[in-house]
Order: structure tokens, then sequence, then C-alpha cells
């Protein structure tokens, strides 16, 4: 006998909570941290919470009975306490894979980050982190090349590899701005980078940009003898205009594009990353609008996530912020979401944040670009936190050597070395950087200033967000 | 601030890994051969013509040492391999096989123009 229909409104919890659920391999899992208004019991809210990013809506329907709910329906199937917040607790989800488009990292969030977060009954919502099933990673396609094959084709072995934005961020008409370019490369950077707000604009056309920088890598690959590159920055008003760039960079015969995949959009980002594996082009990627969604620790959606979700959608390079610089980041979280970039099987560790085991499978790996009020004297803890499989990237801290960009980037690219061998030869970075830096300057004269330049410059800031541990 | 205190910055050819520091002295090369081993790597010697650095593909001296953990006999390649080119670069690998790239490379040998 079928089921009768009942009109009303039943609690949530009376469908969507059920705490004897055992998740499957191929669901996909959600971390809320929830924090409810005064009154209502955590098992409705995180009930709520399944109910409204999954089948739910406030009424019961008479067009449900046409379908099995029961395999349809999201179930909170676990509560927890928040360490040390007696007003918070996380609510785990259960989401069942055939609720998804294959591939679509936008189909996954409209449904798991939409109308849910303004739900009344909620004062705050978090996604702290999503459990990617193997079924559904194996759909996506992911970094276009990854982290060994970029190695290989830009010849660039056993160090972090060497970067900088191109400053100032707007203003330069394109000639001027190859000419930044140029001295950066030829300084020993291994890639220059268009800031993210550089697109095409009345100063600087896209197209004399892309021109101009093209020369200007050229140059200094044929100068120094290493491999070098420009992030072209592709990001457009439109998938058409955005395309029509990244095939002008390609018939220049540039190696890497950029895209910033927030404000561009993820269904804009993987169409650009399937193109990129096409075309044998690398694929930076930019976040800016980040810190709008991640940076509150009660609402919003944690980066990790994000973080993740760019590997599925495609990219090669992920900025992550520094630990370090002038940016915001903790420096456990921070090695808890490069490890979700850059591994092939993370385990569940809440003091790095990583709240499930979450299997890669072969899916390639992302550079992790630590990118913003760094300079030589980090470059030992950046060495250290980040490993060989990032990007170090100094703005200011090229540019503002008193002798110019060239310089200022080959007292980096002396310092960063310096590091390397020290670390290969097993010597502790942090406690031993002073000597260490102080050394490879007696054979720089670029370092040596650089460490004159900025010995007192720190960015000792409370973390605003912090691992609830 | 004065022009006479700047310093006019002179591009270098360089290569790679290790391209801007001073030639190491023997036992800082030792110290870098034994963190390949150490790795699990497998050390692998090449070497070209200066003019053809910018190649993928230099010449390769005999096979990738496989398995050698012997510091002692890395460095004895080397120095056959630099002995019978004298004029080449020699650069030292370490194939990551768990990676499928390079874990590191850095050349020992630089060769004259």
């Amino acid at each position: 006998m079928s089921k009768k229909y009942d009109a009303g409104v039943k609690e949530y919890r009376d469908t969507y909570w059920t705490p004897d659920y055992v998740p499957l391999d191929t669901d996909i899992l959600a971390c809320f941290k929830c924090t409810g208004q005064e009154g209502v019991p955590r098992e409705e809210v995180a009930a709520a919470v399944a109910a409204e990013s999954s089948t739910g809506t406030w009424s019961t329907v008479w067009s449900e009975l046409l379908t099995d709910l029961e395999f349809y329906k999201g179930r909170a199937y676990r509560i927890e306490d928040v360490p040390a917040d007696p007003e918070a607790f996380y609510a785990f989800v259960a989401y069942p894979l055939d609720l998804f488009e294959e591939g679509s990292i936008t189909n996954v969030l409209t449904s798991l980050v939409g109308n849910v977060f303004g739900f009344k009954a909620l004062r705050h919502l978090r996604l702290e982190d999503i459990r990617f099933p193997l079924a559904f990673i194996k759909t996506c396609m992911g970094p276009p090349n990854g982290i060994a094959v970029e190695r290989d084709r830009m010849n660039k072995y056993g160090r972090p590899l060497l970067g900088c934005t191109i400053k100032p961020k707007l203003g330069l008409s394109g000639k001027n701005y190859g000419r930044v370019v140029y001295e950066c490369l030829r300084g020993g950077l291994d890639f220059t980078k268009d800031d993210e707000n550089i697109n095409s604009q009345p100063f600087q056309r896209w197209q004399d940009r892309f021109d101009f920088v093209a020369e200007a890598v050229k140059t200094a690959e044929q100068e120094t003898g290493e491999r070098k590159g420009h992030y072209l920055n592709c990001t457009a008003a439109t998938p058409e205009e955005m395309y029509a760039r990244a095939e002008h960079a390609k018939q220049l015969d540039m190696p890497i594009i950029m895209h910033d995949y927030i404000t561009g959009g993820f269904t804009a980002n993987t169409g650009l990353a399937k193109w990129c594996r096409r075309n044998g082009m690398l694929l930076h990627i930019h976040r800016a609008m980040h810190a709008v969604i991640d940076r509150h620790p009660k609402h919003g959606i944690h980066f990790r996530v994000l973080a993740k979700c760019l590997r599925l959608s495609g990219g090669d390079h992920l900025h992550t912020g520094t630990v370090v610089g002038k940016l915001e980041g903790d420096r456990q979280t921070t090695l808890g979401f490069i490890d979700q970039l850059r591994e092939s099987y993370v385990p569940e560790d809440r003091t790095r944040g990583n709240f499930f085991d979450q299997d890669w499978a072969s899916m390639p790996g992302v550079f992790a670009v630590a990118s913003g009020g760094i300079h030589v004297w980090h470059m030992p803890a950046l060495v250290t936190i980040f490993g060989d499989d990032s990007v170090l990237q100094f703005g200011g801290g090229t540019h503002g050597h008193p002798w110019g960009s060239a310089a200022g980037a080959a007292a980096n690219r002396v310092a960063l070395e310096a590091c390397v061998k020290a670390r290969n030869a097993g010597r502790e970075l942090e406690k031993e950087s002073r000597d260490i830096l102080t050394e490879a300057a007696k054979s720089s004269p670029e370092l040596a200033i650089a460490l004159d330049t900025w010995k007192e410059i720190k960015f000792e800031f409370d973390t605003v967000d912090k691992l609830d541990l | 601030m004065p022009f006479s205190s700047v310093v006019d910055y002179q591009t270098v050819a360089t290569l790679e890994t290790f391209g801007f520091l001073p030639a190491m002295t023997q036992e800082e090369i030792y110290e870098q051969i034994a963190y390949v081993i150490a790795q699990g790597w497998t050390p692998c010697i090449e070497h070209v013509q200066p003019s053809a650095s910018m190649r993928n593909y230099w010449s390769l001296w005999k096979l990738p040492f496989f398995g050698e953990a012997e510091l002692g006999a890395i460095v004895e390649e080397l120095e056959a391999c630099h002995r019978a080119y004298p004029d080449h670069h020699v650069r030292l690998t370490g194939y990551d096989a768990y990676t499928q790239t390079q874990g590191t490379a850095f050349v020992v040998f630089e060769g004259r123009a």
C-alpha cells in the first residue's frame, strides 16, 4: 500500500534527523557549524539544515509522494559540541550522490550553501568541510596539469617556485608593465603575475599587455637560460571574452594563464580549466572575495571547502595565504588545506581542521601559492611551512628593493636557494634563519641590502578565525 | 636616494636550482647527494654541451643508479662523467618514482661555453 497524504507542517527532525544512519561510501558528507536561534533544539536545527540543503521545504507537499524521498533526502546523522563554544555545535549531514550533477561544483554548492544560509531559525551557519566521495571525484577533471607536469614543463625541481605580482597593481601602460615583468624575470624569478584586478581597463587593454609581456618573458628566457612565465589574467566580463584572451595567450606561446575563481564563478572556472587541459596551458588561480565568505568563524564557508572545490573544478596553482605575511591565516589550518590541494589522501585530523578522511584518488595536485606581505626574512619559515610544492610570491619584497626589481628578484632567489640547500643539509631553517640568510648575503650584495631594508617589518596581529580546539 | 648608491644589476645566465649560489664545496655537494639518497630517489647523471642547456633531454651518463645508496659511488660517477666530458654541464637528478617527476636536479660541474 502506498503512503497517505497528510497536509500540514511537520517538524524537520521527524524526517531529517537520523542518528542511526551509517553514511555510505558514495554519500557527500558535510560538516556545518550551527548557531541556532534561542530555544530551538539542536536536532531540529541540524535536521532543518539537512532538509533545506536537500529535498525539504517548510510544508509537506503532495508531490513528495510521487517519489521515494527516503532515497533522495539529506540526513543529519551526528551532532557534536564545538570545543570552548557553548552556543554553537557541529551538525554532520549525509547527501545521496544522486542529488548532484556529475562534475558540477556549481551544483554541489548551490545545494549545500544555498537558501539554507538565510534560514531564520539559524543565527549563523558555517560550512566547515565537505567529504567528496570517490564516485563524485571521478566525475571531475580537476587540475588541468598538476604539480608533476608543471615541474617537467617549466624545468623547476627540488625547490619552491618563485614569483611576484607586478606593482603598482593598477595604472601602468602595457609597455611599462612589460618592463617590470622583464626586470623581475631577468633577476631570477620563475613567474610574474597580473594583479587580480588587472583585466582590461582603459589605461591598459589586455591585448596590449599580453603582447608586451610575451616579449618580456621570451627575452628573459633567452638571457638567463631558464624557463619563465607570466600569469596572464584571462578573467573577463563574459566567458566568450575569457576564452578569446586564453586563445591569444596560446598564440603567443605563453606557458600559463590566470583566473579569479570566486568572482569569475565555478562554471567559468571549470570551463577554462578544461580549455587549459586541451591546450597544454598551466592555470594559476586567484581567490578574490574569499575572505568575505571564509573569515567569520561562525558564518560562511571555510576556505578548506573552497580549496577542495577548486581542486575539483580545476587549477594548477591556488593562493593559500602565507601564515607569516600581511594577510590572515592560522598555521595549522593552512597546513590542513594545503594537504587537501596536494596529497592523494588526507586523513581526518581536527588539529588541522580536517573533519573527514578525504581520498583524492588520481587527481593531480595543486601548487600552494603564498603571497601577500612577505619578504626575504620570511623565507626560512615559508620554505618550512609550504615545502617544495609551492610558489612563493614577493611583490613589495621584490619591487621595493633599493636597486630595483631585478636586484630584488635576485635577493629572493639567493635567499630561497640558500634555505633549500641548508634544509637538504639537515639544518633547522626556522631556528637558524638569521645565520643562514646572513651567510648567503656574504656572496650576494642584493640580498645583503634586502635584509637591511626589511629587517624590522613584521605583521603580528592575532588571527580572527582560529581552529576550535 | 643618491644614484651613486644604486648598483646596476647585470643579468646572469643560470642553470636553475642553486644557480644563484656560489659554486659548492665538495663537502656541500656530498650533503646534497646524501639528501637525494635519503629521500629514496634514484640518483641519475646527465650532461650536455652548454649551448644546448635549455633542452629537456640532456645525454644520460650510463643509466640511473637504481638502488645505489653509497655516496662515494655517485661521486665517482659524477667525476668520471666530468672527466669524459670536461666541456659539458654535468647535473645530478633524483628520480622520484612515486610522483613520477624529478625530486631535484642541480648542476654539479659547469661546462665551458
